[in-house]
């Protein structure tokens, strides 16, 4: 392998992850304009909609809720380079967490009603999905006896064949975090939703334009998690993420929204239960 | 073009109406007309739009929301205003409450006529609102609408229109 020093990585990773990430929105909406029979958007939709957004007017409600919406991002770059740099994924995982807890933060410090049901249904979010990411994080250390993400690599064998179960509730999760159908309950993608749109009300123009970013963000990095369950060979990981992906669009277009309190009913049996399986069977 | 004509959103404010227009509009999502096309999403806050459209015969009560909903529209932003409705009143013209035509509250720059327009004429309105919405992004001032010369304004009966004038006064 050829030895890339470390700073050019992470500015790669910094750079390219937003531009894949929203490239994966473009065809996110392509898709769902076709299920629902409409021709859609152009391609490169998200890219124009974030230019626009960092274009606009800058209106500040408070200055707390713009420093969260930057702590949002800043904490999704760790996430974003420290997943890159194959570090402890424990420590994504915890990244990870405090970049949705900055969200949840500035959603509650503004005064909109529909903000703050958002900021609440956020944190049932997060109730419903961390235990699989921990599990999944256990899985990974069980099946190479390292929390370190780069091991993944030197196992020498796909991920997917020892921890089945724990992708497709990693996908299940991913959908939450993606905020997808039916599990959007905080805010949505598309349409109106009972919240207007929900957690992300209060910020416009180019605040907006950052938890935007941060969304691109996201998205590559579960992109890049599911790809990496198949480590031996690049275009099978990359066709196992986007079949992953896919299968979230199409469960997105075929549901609706349901409630926050069978959201967490749901992710704490069937998604659990596969997780749980998935380790009592590899657990040596 | 610029980024913000090539991603108008939409807030609709249905400002007293009778809904046929918001139903109207609601058809340019649809399959058949598909907005989205141009980028066009229909969001529903007005802190998210570029182009803020109304529909309805503004009033004494509504005025003032409808002012406060167009000032957290970030800039720059273009009014649509669609049907008859927000020009002259239309089939609400004369009524004591009505103060006859949107642009009286705040700046228009579109005017789409018809009771209700059809969503055709309304993705024609749009258009010139991205038009609108391009140069006003590459700093450009734009002109005000000109109020449409077809009006549906009932002639009015004196009595009703005693209430009016008080109420102004
Ligand atoms: S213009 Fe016609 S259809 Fe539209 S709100 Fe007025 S009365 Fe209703």
């Amino acid at each position: 392998m050829v030895d890339v020093p470390q700073w050019l990585i992470i500015i790669l990773a910094l750079v390219y992850a937003p531009i894949i990430g929203l490239f994966l929105m473009g065809i996110e909406r392509k898709l769902s304009a076709r299920f629902q029979g409409r021709i859609g958007p152009p391609l490169f939709q998200p890219y124009y909609d974030l230019m626009k957004l960092f274009s606009k007017e800058a209106l500040v409600l408070n200055r707390v809720q713009i420093l969260y919406a930057y702590l949002h991002l800043a904490f999704m770059m760790v996430t974003v380079v420290l997943l890159v740099l194959g570090q402890d994924l424990l420590l994504v995982l915890f990244a990870h967490a405090f970049s949705t807890i900055c969200l949840i933060l500035g959603g509650m410090c503004v005064r909109s009603p529909y903000s703050r049901i958002g900021s609440h249904r956020k944190i049932m979010q997060m109730v419903a999905y961390e235990p699989i990411m921990i599990l999944m994080v256990i899985g990974i250390y069980i099946n190479q006896g390292s929390f370190m993400g780069r091991d993944v690599f030197l196992l020498g064998k796909p991920m997917l064949l020892t921890l089945p179960l724990i992708f497709v509730a990693f996908v299940v999760a991913g959908m939450i975090k993606l905020d997808k159908s039916p599990f959007d309950v905080a805010t949505s993608h598309h349409a109106h939703q009972e919240l207007v749109k929900g957690i992300t009300i209060e910020y416009s123009g180019p605040f907006l334009g950052i938890i935007e970013l941060t969304f691109a963000y996201e998205v590559f990095v579960i992109f890049g998690v599911m790809a990496c369950f198949w480590t031996t060979n690049l275009w099978a990981g990359l066709g196992l993420a986007l079949a992953g992906y896919g299968t979230m669009i199409l469960v997105d277009n075929l549901t609706a929204r349901l409630t926050t309190n069978w959201m967490v009913r749901y992710m704490w049996s069937i998604p659990l239960v596969l997780a749980l399986s998935n380790l009592i069977w590899i657990y040596k | 073009m610029k980024a913000l004509a090539r991603s108008p959103w939409i807030c609709h404010y249905n400002c007293n109406s009778c809904n046929g227009c918001d139903i109207e509009l609601l058809a340019c999502l649809t399959p058949l007309y598909d907005v989205e096309r141009f980028g066009v999403i229909n969001v529903g806050n007005p802190k998210h739009a570029d182009i803020l459209v109304v529909t309805g015969s503004v009033n004494h009560r509504n005025a003032r929301v409808l002012k406060n909903i167009y000032d957290q529209v970030p800039k720059p932003n273009v009014v649509v205003a669609l049907g008859v409705c927000t020009s002259s009143g239309g089939i609400f013209a004369g009524c004591y409450n009505i103060l006859g035509g949107i642009d009286k509250v705040i700046p228009v720059d579109v005017f789409v006529v018809g009771c209700p327009p059809k969503p055709e004429a309304m993705i024609d309105g749009f258009a010139k609102a991205i038009g609108l919405l391009d140069a006003k992004a590459k700093g450009l001032s734009t002109p005000l609408a000109e109020k449409p010369r077809i009006c549906m304004v009932p002639t009015v009966r004196p009595e009703a229109e005693a209430p009016v004038s008080s109420e102004k006064a």
